[in-house]
């Protein structure tokens, strides 16, 4: 357990430090200058030396580089270039809307994935398989951007049942706070609903073949005891593992929807802050989610090896 | 088998248009309308592009700054109104020496920040030092170069005198990079602003919206409205949205043109095109082969059909120019007859200049879809002359390195947004890489002349000579566009300044 860990942990850390020179790196090459950003056409050089001074930006990039690294070892993210405000405080602002639209959009998509394939794998080769698996195809090929302006027109303009976009806070009140996440969030899980119901059913299918569930249906256990009570349980670690490989699609349509609904949430800051050339920024956040993205697959790691023992016997 | 396949997927296709709402059902509770439209209200929801990156008017190039707080939150000694006209603002009045150099403002005696400090002469000395000053990160910091010294006589009083005459000086000073702020808070500005106007700072929700609300503390007339929310919203289609379902009563700058009639034709809703200051560009490279030869940059002219132009990128809802300067302003020439669509002649010209096959060049595009469009439908105009000009999209950090500061590019399209700015035309350093003394001697004397008719002969001259030398491609007039619900009455039509001044505005 402890060499697990550590090797998780090392794991992490060599991630973050390769996310965080990626992203230093990339910034620094393609061409764009915060100061320039700010100032617009008619930047004089004195007033774009004056703020390349203030933004810190006039030393050379290596010392740059560590200044950052040397403040993150001691808890500071940094402030960034263009709020001119700490990127903590920027990110914690943040993750209050797209924490919960991830866990909302996890919950949605697993509330309906694993029941459309618990159906697909009952009916095999019959209707209602073919109609899981037809979901699950459109679900993977509609792109979520496109699922979320589709879910405006209808829930928003249509039936004015939810706003078009936009985030009221959550001191607005917790329903009108998450009535803004219900849409994006459900843009977010269809896809990813999609995905999860095929591996469910296949997961299922897999299991209901070996020999155990022959030896339980011989014993004379009934179909659905058999499908719930002794499939699902087993089917579930595959399930779990493409969930969490799923993280990172998750962040990454996160983006992409937050830009839709204009939720302003974690893709968004970053989304703007790549835009603005924000190196500080983007690094915090870059940072954050890669820590976020092995930490899950570490926990799927455990929550895995704890429901199956067989990879611990071998080791 | 195709039969079964079909039918697999019908029911597939089928299967998935079900599941949305399954999915959605249990978690749908039906709840009346957004916002109460119109009637006794004095909260307003104004939609805009772009978020502002702060909201330090003097620490900034982005509009959005200026059009959250010009009038609003911040005062200007000399203010812009809805026509362009300079009328007083923290100045209750001023007057000029007879050269042009001593410029003496009487503030308004009850002016106060929104903390309680009097904006006294001392402020204002403070703001204009701050924007002059080597620290200064003003983004218009040319507009302040001009001034000596600033002397404060009593506390109601400041003496501005400037080193050389500056025809534009009290124009500039009512722009928003021009704002008084006090010394007490202007470190802080960026975040929570503290200005003088008839709104205050409330809240911002970043990534969503900026909350002003009603100052009752100010000195002058109080708006009408109580609550101010400004909404950023850049997507084109989430715009749309917003509009009809009522979460925002209000969109400036809308830029889907495509969806104009559809709320032309809803009674619920007002559109109006007005002007703004941005002249829209195919900007050309004067320095860089071909575009040296004036006979190119003309054969460019001829080959761009303005009409088509302007209809396909902005749904006819613009007005051609034919020189740098915009046809709602004092001193403009129509020089839009100057190079009449005209393929031929444009072929011709390339054939007299070496070019008989045309030439490759590319045409870089920044990302407003007004750029984007143009650019598009330019490329394929300068086709059909025989010049081949690849496409290359770039964001705009992008632009403004490459194509801005390091002149670095053949064509691209821009419209360049501030209010008089033909004197760029006289910077050696500018981008256009046009060099011309004749024109840089006009510009000297306008900085000179005070006298009205006599700055709107120069001004012509200028127009003429650039649109002479076709220095770039002179395109259209950017639109101001506002969608708004049609019970809501104040808002500006036209843009003379950076500004959203919502000072005038009420519920019919």
């Amino acid at each position: 357990m402890l060499a697990f860990a550590l090797r998780r942990g090392l794991t992490l850390a060599l991630t973050a430090w390769l996310a965080s020179v990626v992203v230093f790196a990339a910034l620094e090459l393609i061409p764009g200058d915060p100061a320039l950003m700010m100032l617009g056409v008619n930047a004089q050089p004195d007033t774009l030396a004056a703020l390349r001074a203030q933004m810190g930006l006039d030393v050379p990039p290596l010392e740059r580089y560590l200044r950052w690294a040397g403040g993150l070892l001691r808890g500071d993210l940094g402030t960034s270039l263009t709020y001119a405000r700490p990127v903590a405080d920027l990110v914690a602002e943040r993750l209050v809307v797209t924490l919960p639209l991830a866990l909302l959009s996890l919950v949605m998509s697993t509330a309906a994935a694993i029941p459309l394939g618990l159906l697909a794998a009952a009916r095999r080769g019959r209707g209602g398989d073919w109609a899981v698996l037809g979901f699950a195809q459109i679900g993977v090929a509609l792109p979520s951007f496109w699922i979320a302006i589709l879910l405006i027109l209808v829930f928003s303009v249509g039936l004015g049942w939810f706003p078009a976009g936009g985030f009221p806070g959550w001191e607005a009140g917790v329903w009108p706070a998450l009535r803004a996440l219900i849409l994006p969030a459900l843009a977010l899980a269809i896809p990813e609903a999609a995905i999860l119901a095929r591996v469910t059913r296949t997961a299922l299918l897999d299991t209901l073949g070996e020999d155990h569930i022959r030896t339980a249906r011989a014993k004379g256990v009934g179909r659905a005891a058999v499908l719930l009570g002794h499939a699902l349980p087993n089917a579930l670690l595959p399930v779990a593992t493409v969930l969490g490989l799923q993280l990172s699609f998750l962040v990454a349509g996160a983006v992409v929807v937050e830009n839709v609904f204009t939720l302003p949430g974690l893709g968004r800051l970053l989304y703007q802050a790549i835009g603005q050339r924000d190196v500080i920024v983007v690094q915090g956040v870059v940072l954050l989610l890669a820590v976020v993205v092995v930490l899950v697959n570490a926990l799927v790691d455990i929550a895995c090896a704890a429901a199956d023992p067989r990879p611990r016997a071998l080791s | 088998m195709m039969q079964t396949r079909a039918r697999r997927w019908a029911v597939a296709a089928g299967m998935a248009l079900m599941a949305v709402p399954v999915m959605a059902v249990p978690l749908m509770v039906a709840t009346g309308p957004t916002a109460a439209w119109g009637q006794g209200r004095s909260d307003l929801v104004i939609g805009m592009p772009l978020e502002p990156p702060h909201l330090d008017p003097t620490a900034g190039a982005a509009a959005a700054i200026k059009e959250v707080t010009y009038a609003n939150l911040f005062e200007t000694l000399v203010r812009i109104d809805a026509t362009g006209a300079m009328v007083p603002g923290l100045a209750q009045s001023w007057t000029v020496s007879a050269d042009g150099l001593s410029y003496r403002f009487a503030l308004r005696p009850g002016a106060r920040f929104h903390d309680g400090t009097p904006c006294d002469s001392a402020a204002v000395k403070f703001a204009l030092d701050r924007a002059r000053g080597a620290e200064s990160v003003n983004a218009q910091k040319g507009y302040f170069a001009a001034i000596a010294a600033v002397d404060t006589p009593d506390p109601h009083s400041v003496v501005v005198t400037l080193s050389r005459p500056d025809g534009l000086f009290l124009f500039h000073l009512g722009a928003g990079d021009a704002a008084i702020v006090s010394p007490a808070s202007a470190a802080g500005n960026k975040q929570k602003p503290v200005g003088t106007g008839p709104f205050k700072f409330d809240r911002w929700v970043a990534g969503d919206r900026v909350v002003l609300t009603r100052n009752p503390d100010y000195d002058g007339a109080k708006p009408a409205l109580e609550r101010v929310s400004f909404r950023f919203i850049s997507d084109a289609a989430a715009q749309i949205a917003a509009l009809k379902a009522g979460d925002v009563d209000a969109f400036l700058q809308f830029n889907a043109f495509e969806a104009l009639p559809e709320f032309r034709n809803d009674p619920k809703f007002t559109v109006s095109v007005g002007t703004t200051e941005g002249e829209t560009l195919l900007s050309i490279n004067n320095a860089r082969k071909p575009f040296d030869d004036v006979r190119v940059r003309r054969a460019l002219a001829h080959a761009i059909d303005r009409k088509t132009l302007i209809d396909g990128v902005l749904y006819g809802n613009g007005v051609a120019i034919g020189s740098h300067f915009p046809p709602h302003r004092d001193g403009y020439v129509d020089l839009t007859g100057l190079y009449p669509y005209d393929p031929a002649k444009a072929k011709a010209l390339l054939a007299e200049a070496g070019y008989p096959n045309g030439f490759d060049t590319t045409l870089r595009l920044p990302p407003p879809p007004y750029a984007r469009r143009s650019g598009e439908l330019i490329a394929a105009m300068l086709a059909e002359v025989g010049v081949r000009a690849a496409i290359e999209p770039v964001e705009w950090a992008a632009w403004l390195e490459k194509t801005f500061k390091g002149k670095d590019y053949d064509l691209t399209v821009i419209a360049h947004t501030e209010p008089l700015d033909i004197d760029v035309y006289a910077r050696d350093s500018y981008y256009f890489n046009y060099r011309n003394p004749a024109f840089v001697r006009l510009e000297e004397e306008l900085n000179r002349t005070q006298d009205a008719g006599r700055r709107k002969a120069l001004y012509g001259q200028q127009q003429r000579m650039l649109a002479e030398d076709a220095v770039n491609g002179f395109l259209f007039m950017l639109p101001s566009v506002t969608v708004q619900n049609a019970k809501l009455s104040g808002l500006w039509v036209n843009r003379p300044v950076q500004a959203n001044d919502l000072t005038g505005v009420a519920w019919k």
